[in-house]
């Protein structure tokens, strides 16, 4: 399946610059959100935070063909 | 600690001394305490019986991390209830250095004209101001500090003061003696106009350092708070690196980025506007990413922003101004909404109310949506002072109605920030209920909307966001009085530890034995105030209310804003 994969902050750096951090990346089906992490090499222990779909995401949830997943160090402002 | 007066009147200024239950305010408590106590709710703000109140922070001036906050209070010209503007910049320290708790300035002059009020060791002088009349932010601040240091502070008010438009900020300087950092909301810049004040210069050479009762335990606790603010992965690495605007993302992501006058929630063209742009950019350019508002700040969230010849353009480039200008006026050029930026600092106006105005204007078809040149012309007319330059002056309220326009996203007639209520539930019911009208910064649902900082609540669900906003009014209204800046909040809210390293500082530097729970109980008493001056100001619980347009749906999630109106009614049950 694909997943279009936003990465921003610091973790931009994980895809190659032009990209901006906006990438397809292709899985397996039926892999989940760890999946995704450990194939885009982040530490598991790095705070994140991940929507999905414009959704927050606290679980590891399965993901879907053509799911929008953005993926953030810790932010703030306001 | 000095209670400074100036009538404005008599031309008299009156020294005296805080009375002892003013002790434990600073900031906001005591802005919103002298108001309430002072002020007749139901007074013209450009009359004579308003007033406007300048207090430091409890914590300002000291070695406390990130403690350079300012308060401005007053009623407010724009929401017609009582406001407390808050600022970063030089003002707080060094006012609080030498050893002024507040500035009341009263009544209004007799005759046209402007005085320049100037802070010394030796006292406060009003002194002709006439040459300055006319004058932008960045030549008043650059005229100031030759004729009176460099390093002074100057507080002032640009073009849109004069005026006395409900849009108009009063300026502070920051660390690098320019007006970028702003008590930006609510019209204070108008009072200050209505009062015949241009600028105020605050010299604090040879100042007497702030009393400290114990040393040891301030600086011990003082350490410690600061270690907590800069391992915090917020305000230690994300908040210097990329600034605020780094929520362009997140908040377009999760559907919560107004887009055209709020009509979606999210920008096609958000990274052409994002935080990681402007860091980019400002790398490029050679600007600087990182950069202090004040001495002393740990999380150092500004920045310097640099044209496309490599020179100065604006400082303090924040999300809520790059969103007003850019999504919800759909231009996406980031460099025109740095001139929007600088144009906003130097005509003294607020870049939010201006952005959600621009919004306005476009919807009622003075300027098409996406005419960046269109937009920087209008804010030249307001600085010109003509009749459609004042209109967009007064901010969004003022515009919808002189263009028919119906879709005004304002609160007690103050222009909604940059969290659209149907998808950033929490932030919603802040913006319905907080004193100030429609204010982000008064109960930052964000943080545990969006952030997954303090906790985690659905943003997209009505539950517990009454709670949430409700424990955020009370702890920021708390906070806004120590002088701390509200990103402290982030480690505040998450860190055990940190709210008891405040109360450490207070009680060390004041020789007190308070408590959390005074903490909590102080901000409670501010907010209750506040309230009950605007219920007799007129503003009862039918302006807690959001725009009727918040009840279509916005995509993408299909939300709207279903937080009840007997629910939004709970919020001030404590």
């Amino acid at each position: 399946m694909r997943l279009e994969v936003r990465l921003f902050a610091t973790l931009r750096d994980i895809f190659p610059k032009e990209k901006r951090g906006m990438d397809l990346v292709t899985l397996e089906l039926g892999s989940t959100l760890d999946d995704l992490i450990k194939y885009l090499k982040i530490p598991e222990d790095a705070p994140l935070i991940i929507l999905v779909n414009g959704r927050r995401q606290i679980e590891n949830i399965e993901l879907a063909d053509g799911d929008r997943i953005g993926i953030f160090p810790p932010v703030g402002g306001g | 600690m000095k209670l400074i007066r100036i009538n404005m009147a008599e031309k008299r200024v009156t020294t005296e001394n805080a009375p002892d239950n003013y002790a434990i305010m600073g900031g906001r408590a005591l802005t919103t305490e002298v108001i309430a106590r002072e002020v007749d709710p139901t007074c013209h703000p450009l009359g004579h019986n308003n007033k406007l109140v300048i207090a430091p922070g409890l914590l300002s001036g000291t070695s406390a991390p990130s403690s350079g906050r300012l308060s401005i209070g007053f009623k407010s010209p724009l929401t017609g209830g009582i406001k407390e503007s808050n600022a970063g910049g030089t003002a707080a320290q060094k006012l609080a250095k030498l050893g002024i708790k507040a500035i009341i300035i009263e009544q209004i002059p007799k005759e046209e004209g402007f005085s320049i009020l100037r802070v010394t060791k030796d006292g406060v002088e009003l002194v002709d101001g006439s040459t300055l009349r006319g004058k932008a932010n960045y030549e008043i601040c650059a005229t100031l500090q030759k004729k009176y240091g460099e390093k002074v502070c100057v507080m002032s008010i640009g073009p849109a003061g004069e005026y006395k438009l409900s849009g108009a900020t009063v300026a502070v300087s920051d660390s690098e003696g320019r007006p970028v950092r702003h008590c930006g909301r609510g019209g204070g810049g108008a009072v200050l106009g209505s009062k015949g004040i241009k600028a105020i210069v605050i010299d604090d050479t040879d100042a007497p350092k702030v009393a400290i009762h114990d040393q040891e335990k301030f600086k011990e606790a003082a350490r410690d708070f600061g270690k907590i603010l800069t391992s915090h992965p917020v305000s230690g690495q994300g908040l210097p690196l990329y600034g605020t605007a780094v929520l362009i993302n997140i908040l377009n992501e999760a559907g919560g980025l107004p887009t055209k006058n709020f009509r979606y929630g999210r920008f096609d063209f958000a990274d052409k506007i994002s935080g990681e742009m402007v860091h980019d950019v400002i790398n490029e350019r050679k600007g600087k990413v990182t950069h202090a508002c004040h001495p002393g700040c740990v999380i150092r969230c500004s920045q310097v922003y640099h044209d496309k010849e490599g020179k100065y353009l604006t400082a303090g480039f924040e999300y809520e101004t790059i969103w007003a200008f850019g999504a919800n006026c759909m231009i996406d050029d980031i460099d025109a909404i740095a001139r929007l930026d600088y144009l906003c600092d130097d005509i003294g106006i607020d870049t939010i109310e201006m952005g959600v105005t621009m919004g306005v204007a476009m919807e009622g078809g003075v300027i098409p949506f996406g005419d960046a040149d269109g937009a920087i012309k209008l804010l030249e007319q307001v600085r010109q002072g003509t009749e459609l330059g004042r209109i967009i002056g007064n901010g969004a309220g003022f515009t919808g109605k002189a263009f028919g326009v119906t879709r005004v996203p304002t609160v007690k007639n103050q222009g909604i920030p940059a969290y659209d209520p149907r998808s950033v539930k929490g932030i919603g019911v802040t913006y319905a209920t907080t004193p100030m009208g429609a204010d982000h910064t008064a109960g930052y649902s964000v943080t545990a909307n969006i952030l997954k900082v303090g906790s985690h609540i659905d943003p997209l669900k009505k539950e517990g966001q009454v709670e949430l906003s409700r424990n955020l009014q009370i702890a920021t209204a708390a906070v806004d009085s120590t002088g701390l800046c509200l990103f402290t909040a982030f480690a505040l809210l998450d860190e055990p530890r940190a709210l008891q390293r405040v109360v450490d500082m207070l009680n060390a530097q004041y020789n007190l034995q308070l408590t959390i729970d005074d903490v909590t109980a102080l901000g409670k008493a501010v907010l209750k105030t506040e309230r009950s001056f605007n219920f007799k100001a007129g503003l009862n619980e039918a302006e807690d209310r959001l725009p009727e347009f918040f009840q279509e749906e916005l995509d993408p999630h299909g939300t709207v804003f279903d937080v009840s109106d007997a629910e939004l009614d709970q919020l001030f049950n404590f």
